[in-house]
C-alpha cells in the first residue's frame, strides 16, 4: 500500500558529501514509484564548503517545494554538527538519522560538544551511524551517502526496483555498481543504536 | 506521446524553448538562471552562445527573432541591468519570430549582490512578464510567452526565482514544434528608432499594452480557484505553492502574468471577499498595482518585503497556526562558504593582505577574499567595477593614491565589462594599477568558458583575447603588461610592488587554472584513456 501522505525527508550536510545526488536517488526512486515528487535545494555560493541541505517531498500530490518547519518525517544527515541546525524541521517524534562525521568550519578551533545529547534532548527518534561501519560495511569512504540512503529507505515506502533503476540510472559514470552495493548494504544494515 | 521527466525550473525552461522551436539561445552565466542555456545547449537544432555580457546576449537574442526565429535570452536579476537598454527599445519595435526573455530573482539573496524585484521592469519597459510557479508550468508558460510574444508582436518576460529555477519537479514533455525560419526582412519605420519612427512605435506600444490588458481577463494561466472561507488570497508564482501547502482549501486567484493584470478578474475575486491578501515575494508590485484600480487588499502590511518567503511566512500572515521550534543549547559556528584549498585566488589575496592594498573589487569566486583570513577586498558593487571605481579614487585624491590601490576582477568579469574600464582609464590617462585573477573559467556560476578560456559553450576551441595586443591597443606600453603564474607568490608580489612603484597604469594578470576545472578536466582524460 502506497502513503497518502506526504513524506517529507530532509537531507543536510556539508558541500561535497554527496547530498545533492543522495536527495536525486530518492526522488527518482519515488517518482518511479509513481509518486508526485518535489525537490528542493539551493546551489550557488554554498557549494563552495558551506552547509547544503536538500529537501524531498512525495505522496499523492505535493504542493510546496519546501518542507514546512515541524513536518519532516526523516531529518538525514551526513555531519554531526548540521543535523542540529535543522532542529527545528523535524515533525514531533520525527526520525533523526545522523552521520558521526565531524567536519571543522574553517577558521574554527573547537568542534562544539555534545552535539548528540542536545539531539536526544527533543524527544525524537534519533539513530546514530558511524561512518567506519558503513565504510567497512561497502568496502568505500565515497559511496557513504548511497549507503546511508539504503538505511533511509528501510524507513520510506517505495519498491526495491524502483530504488535500484534510480540508483543505478544517478550514479556517477561508471560506479552504477559500487553504488548499487553500498545501498544494498545499508539496506541490510543496521548500525548504531 | 507525453512523456515524464523530473526537471528543475530551469531545465524546464530550457525544454519548454526547445519544445517552442527555439532556433537561438543567448546569455551570460548569473545564479540562478545559468542552467537554462547549459541545457538548452544540449538540445538539437538549437544555436547558443554564451555572450559576452547580458546586453549582447539580449541584443543577439533580437537579432534572431528579426530575422524571424524564436530566440530565447537568459539572465539573472543583475542581469536584466545590464540588458535593459536594447530592452527598454526593444518594446517599441516588436519582433519578428518570438523574442522571450527569462530573468531569475533571487529573492533571499543565496548567491547576489541584491534582491532587485525584476517584475517593476515590465511596467518600466511595457513588456508582458509571465511567473510560473513550478517545473511544469515553468515549461509552459515558456511556450505560451513565445505564442504572447509573436500575437502581441512583442518581446515577453519569463520570470523566474531561485526556488523555482532550482527546484526539481515532474513535468510531462512533447515533442518539438519545427519552424520555419523567414529570414531578415527591411522594414525601417518598425526596425529603425529615430525619434521620427520611434514616436509611431510609442503609441503602438500603448496600444498594445491596452489590448494584452483586455486579454489577460481571458489567459488561462490567471486562474480562479474556487475555495472556502471568506478571505481570498491574490498570488502567483512559488508562493502559491506555499498557499497551497498551509491553505489547501482556501479561494485563489493566481496570477501567471504578473504583467499587465487582469482587471475584470481581479475585481470580480475582490468583490466576492471580505478580505483580499496579497502574497507576493519582495515589492508590494501586484498589490500597488491592485490599490491603484481603488481596491482595498492587505499585502506588505502582514508579508515582509525583505527576503523569500516560506510556507511559515505564508501561514504567519494569514493568521495560521504556529509551529513548535525547538531550542538548541549547543552554539553552532557558521559555515560560509570559502575558496577551496588550492585554489589560485588564493596567493594573491595573501599578497594584497601583507601589502595592505586598498583593493577595489568586484563579484566572482574572488570576491571570498573580503573573508577571513584574507579580507583583502574592500569593495563591491557590480561587475566591471573593479577598474572603473579605482579610477574614481584617482580622481579624487590624485595618482599618489593609486600607490596603494589596485582594481581587481576575474577573467569573465574582464571580459563582461572590464576592458571598458580599463580603455576608460587608458583614454582618460589614469594611473590604476589593475589585476585580472585569470583562472581559465568562469568560476562562481559553475566553471562556464569565457572568452579568455578559448572554448565556446559546447567546449568547441575558439579564440582567447590577447591581455598584451588588447593593452597595446588601447594606448598602453607593452612593458606595463605583466602575465604571472598564481602559483609563483614572489613573482606575483615582487611584480605588483613593481608596477606600484611605477605610478604608470598597468595590468598584471595573474594566470593559473581553477581547482574544480582542473579537477574535472583530469576525470575526463581518465575516462577517456579507459
Ligand atoms: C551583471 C551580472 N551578471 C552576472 C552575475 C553573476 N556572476 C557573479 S560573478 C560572475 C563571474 C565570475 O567569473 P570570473 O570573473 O571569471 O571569476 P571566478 O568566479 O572565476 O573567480 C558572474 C557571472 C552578476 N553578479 N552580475
Amino acid at each position: 500500500m502506497k502513503t497518502s501522505k506526504v513524506m517529507n525527508v530532509l537531507m543536510v550536510g556539508v558541500g561535497g558529501q554527496g547530498i545533492i545526488t543522495a536527495g536525486n536517488m530518492l526522488s527518482l526512486a519515488a517518482m518511479n514509484a509513481g509518486y508526485d515528487v518535489k525537490k528542493s535545494e539551493i546551489h550557488g555560493m554554498s557549494q563552495r564548503g558551506g552547509s547544503v541541505f536538500c529537501h524531498v517531498r512525495f505522496g499523492e500530490k505535493v504542493a510546496s517545494p519546501v518542507i514546512p518547519v515541524g513536518e519532516a518525517d526523516i531529518l538525514v544527515s551526513l555531519e554531526e554538527m548540521e543535523t542540529l541546525r535543522w532542529l527545528d524541521f523535524p515533525a514531533p517524534g520525527g526520525k533523526v538519522i545522523c552521520l558521526k562525521n565531524r567536519i571543522l568550519p574553517h577558521g574554527v578551533e573547537n568542534y562544539p560538544e555534545d552535539t548528540a545529547t542536545e539531539l536526544k534532548k527533543h524527544g525524537l527518534d534519533y539513530m546514530e551511524l558511524l561512518p567506519a561501519d558503513l565504510t567497512a560495511a561497502t568496502g568505500s569512504a565515497k559511496t557513504v551517502n548511497v549507503a546511508v540512503l539504503g538505511i533511509v529507505a528501510g524507513f520510506l515506502d517505495i519498491p526495491e526496483d524502483a530504488w535500484k533503476k534510480a540508483v543505478a540510472e544517478l550514479a556517477p559514470a561508471g560506479t552504477a555498481d559500487l553504488n548499487l552495493y553500498a545501498f544494498e548494504q545499508g539496506r541490510k544494515t543496521t548500525i548504531g543504536e | 506521446m507525453s512523456e515524464k521527466l523530473f526537471l528543475s525550473g530551469n531545465e524546464a525552461i530550457a525544454r519548454g524553448a526547445y519544445e517552442a522551436g527555439v532556433k537561438a539561445g543567448a546569455g551570460y552565466p548569473g545564479t540562478p538562471s545559468t542552467e537554462i542555456l547549459e541545457n538548452l545547449c544540449q538540445y538539437p537544432g538549437v544555436k547558443t552562445e554564451w555572450s559576452i555580457n547580458e546586453k549582447v546576449g539580449l541584443e543577439v537574442a533580437y537579432g534572431a527573432a528579426l530575422s524571424g526565429a524564436r530566440a530565447l535570452a537568459t539572465m539573472k536579476h543583475v542581469g536584466l541591468n545590464v540588458a535593459a537598454d536594447p530592452m527598454f527599445t526593444a518594446s517599441y519595435t516588436g519582433i519578428r519570430g518570438g523574442l522571450v526573455i527569462v530573468v531569475a530573482d533571487d529573492p533571499g539573496m543565496h548567491s547576489s549582490q541584491n534582491e532587485q524585484d525584476s517584475r517593476n521592469y515590465a511596467r518600466a519597459a511595457k513588456l508582458p512578464m509571465l511567473e510560473p510557479a513550478d517545473s511544469q508550468e515553468a515549461k509552459d508558460f515558456t511556450k505560451l510567452a513565445f505564442e504572447i510574444s509573436e500575437k502581441y508582436d512583442t518581446p515577453v518576460i519569463l520570470r523566474s526565482t531561485t526556488r523555482l529555477s532550482h527546484s526539481m519537479s515532474i513535468v510531462s514533455v512533447t515533442e518539438r514544434d519545427e519552424r520555419a525560419i523567414p529570414g531578415f526582412a527591411k522594414e525601417i519605420p518598425k526596425y529603425v528608432m529615430i525619434p521620427l519612427y520611434a514616436k509611431k512605435r510609442r503609441i503602438a506600444v500603448e496600444e498594445r499594452t491596452r489590448r494584452l490588458r483586455e486579454a489577460c481577463n481571458e489567459l488561462s494561466v490567471n486562474r480562479l480557484e474556487e475555495g472556502k472561507g471568506d478571505f481570498g488570497i491574490i498570488c502567483g508564482g512559488v508562493p502559491y505553492t506555499y498557499v497551497r501547502e498551509c491553505f489547501p482549501d482556501a479561494p485563489i486567484l493566481k496570477l501567471g502574468m504578473v504583467y499587465p493584470l487582469p482587471e475584470k478578474l481581479i475585481r470580480e475575486f475582490c468583490a466576492k471577499y471580505e478580505k483580499i491578501y496579497v502574497l507576493e515575494e519582495l515589492d508590494p508590485f501586484l498589490e500597488n498595482e491592485i490599490r491603484a484600480l481603488g481596491l482595498d487588499v492587505c499585502g506588505k502590511s502582514s508579508f515582509p518585503a525583505i527576503g523569500e518567503f516560506t510556507p511559515e511566512i505564508v501561514r504567519r500572515g494569514i493568521g495560521g497556526k504556529e509551529p513548535e521550534t525547538r531550542k538548541s543549547a549547543v552554539e553552532l559556528p557558521p559555515r560560509p562558504p570559502e575558496l577551496c584549498p588550492g585554489c589560485p585566488h588564493r596567493t594573491v589575496y595573501e599578497i594584497l593582505r601583507d601589502k595592505k592594498l586598498n583593493v577595489i573589487g568586484d563579484i566572482g569566486c574572488y570576491s571570498l577574499g573580503t573573508l577571513p583570513p584574507f579580507k583583502a577586498m574592500h569593495t563591491l558593487l557590480d561587475m566591471g567595477a573593479g577598474f572603473t571605481v579605482a579610477q574614481g579614487v584617482e580622481l579624487a585624491e590624485g595618482k599618489e593614491a593609486m600607490k596603494n590601490t589596485v582594481g581587481l576582477m576575474g577573467d569573465s568579469t574582464f571580459a563582461h565589462s572590464g576592458i571598458a574600464g580599463l580603455f576608460n582609464a587608458a583614454y582618460n590617462k589614469r594611473h590604476c594599477v589593475f589585476i585580472v585573477l585569470d583562472n581559465g573559467t568562469t568560476a562562481m556560476t559553475g566553471l562556464q568558458p569565457n572568452p579568455l578560456s578559448g572554448k565556446t559553450i559546447d567546449g568547441s576551441p575558439t579564440v582567447s583575447i590577447d591581455y598584451v595586443k588588447l593593452c597595446e591597443a588601447a594606448g598602453m606600453d607593452k612593458a606595463d603588461v605583466k602575465i604571472v603564474s598564481a602559483y609563483n607568490k614572489e613573482e606575483i608580489a615582487g611584480t605588483l610592488d613593481t608596477l606600484l612603484a611605477g605610478g604608470r597604469l598597468s595590468l598584471l594578470v595573474v594566470k593559473g587554472p581553477c581547482m574544480i576545472l582542473k579537477r574535472k578536466q583530469a576525470k575526463k582524460q581518465r575516462e577517456a584513456a579507459g
